[in-house]
């Protein structure tokens, strides 16, 4: 088929079979590695992206579903050369280590500020729950999402 | 290649059906696209259902029911005014529903399609005594939720139908809704046990009625009625529940998996029961 979507903020228009899953499309025929396959099951939030705005799972989603609709990936974040607020935040909080989680982790992050600017640790826990760390554990990547948010640990 | 059909309504559909026999039905997709990628199904076609407007509805049009469209997402639901108001129970659930990446993809439909004894709406629809609508091109159905459920992955979907939504009662106000599910972790768990409860108490604390369901200890969810019955014209204290407590563990027939034994799923199936303890007035 040939599907048309906006993909980090770019008409896009790409021939591909309708049942491939938009996690193989995004990786491997538009180059967007950013985009994580772990899981492949919807555990793990690795292969999030924001699919009109709502962080959905790119290994369960069909190209077929793409139509229409806008796709933001780690790729189109920050909309230029310098960093988004939120990558800087998580470089500067050390809440990268392998950084295999992190693109799912920045997305979903984005999605809560988005519709919560403050969030508290606890609400920040909530909604990257379906993002699994391995490496530094969660505390540095709620640190790095109130850095973004400019609150500091005094704040409520 | 197999062709993915999104139709964009009802009428769209009932054709789409007719000419790609055997095609499955794609809601959330956190279900069947994990078979797929399983290599457990291959389906000559894909209908997702997601563009199907009234399928998302959720209202009390209806005197003393509420209507849960069978494709609304768990997250659509959670934050519905009506489901927070109305039903306390199942919000309590869908709270703890997968993750919200999960709760974005799934839906209600798919909870019930999928009939997992482990699915966390599941046992909250038998508490509230829901009832299940099905569609076709030339009509509907409405059944029981537990005549809808026949066994782990098996439901009375026919051929041709396809999940309209859930209607459900709304005909008292419960003094106690309790959801709880034990996972192995906190986050994103797989039910163990889960209790969905209803209690509705007198005004002196005497229960009038009790509903009490439990998930991931048989092959649907189980509604103990001697549990039950045990705790009518009783204070919700201690001695009451561990009475009750005795029965649920008689009543439930789990299974040894992965993630957790038989005999581990029996004993909390009935130390859940006592988090419904109530102080007496």
């Amino acid at each position: 088929m040939i599907l048309h979507f906006t993909l980090n903020g770019q008409a896009t228009r790409v021939e591909c079979d309708p049942d491939r899953r938009v996690v193989d499309l995004l990786r491997q025929d538009l180059g967007l590695t950013g985009v994580k396959e772990a899981c492949g099951a919807g555990e793990c939030g690795a292969c999030a992206i924001l699919l009109d705005g709502v962080p959905r799972l790119s290994c369960l989603l069909l190209a077929a579903q793409l139509a229409g609709h806008e796709v933001l990936t780690i790729e189109g974040l920050a909309g230029g050369e310098a960093p988004h607020p939120l990558q800087e935040a998580f470089a500067r909080a050390g809440a990268v280590q392998c950084g295999f989680c992190t693109p799912g982790m920045v997305l979903a992050s984005h999605a809560l500020l988005a519709r919560q600017p403050r969030p508290s640790r606890q609400e920040i826990a909530q909604a990257i729950a379906g993002n699994l760390c391995r490496c530094t554990g969660y505390h540095k990547i709620i640190d790095a999402v109130r850095l973004a948010a400019g609150l500091s640990e005094d704040d409520s | 290649m197999r062709p993915v059909l999104l139709p964009a309504s009802l009428e769209e559909l009932w054709p789409l059906m007719r000419d790609h026999p055997g095609a499955a039905f794609m809601a959330g997709g956190s279900d069947l696209l994990v078979r797929l990628r399983q290599g457990l199904v291959d389906p000559p076609a894909i209908i997702g259902l997601e563009g199907i407007a009234e399928l998302g509805l959720v209202h009390d049009e209806a005197p003393g029911w509420l209507f849960l469209g069978a494709g609304a997402s768990h997250t659509a639901l959670l934050e519905h005014s009506l489901v927070q108001r109305r039903l306390p129970l199942l919000a309590q659930a869908l709270a703890v529903l997968g993750s919200p990446l999960v709760r974005n993809q799934g839906t209600l439909g798919g909870n019930l399609g999928t009939a997992s004894p482990a699915g966390d709406t599941l046992s909250p629809l038998y508490a509230l005594e829901a009832q299940v609508e099905l569609r076709s091109a030339t009509g509907s159905r409405r059944l029981a939720i537990a005549d809808f459920i026949l066994g782990p992955g098996r439901t009375a979907l026919q051929a041709g139908e396809i999940i309209y939504g859930a209607w459900v009662p709304l005909a008292q106000d419960w003094s106690l809704a309790h959801f709880e599910k034990v996972g192995l972790r906190q986050a994103l768990a797989i039910a163990v046990v889960s209790l969905a409860a209803l209690i509705s108490l007198d005004d002196g604390g005497v229960v009038r009625e009790a509903r009490l369901a439990l998930g991931s200890v048989g092959p649907t969810v189980v509604r103990p009625r001697q549990a039950e019955q045990a705790l009518l014209g009783r204070p919700l204290d201690a001695a009451s529940l561990k009475a009750a407590a005795r029965l649920v563990r008689q009543e439930v027939s789990p299974i040894d998996d992965p993630r957790a034994s038989a005999h581990y799923r029996r004993q909390v199936a009935g130390n859940l029961l006592l988090r419904l303890a109530r102080p007496a007035d």
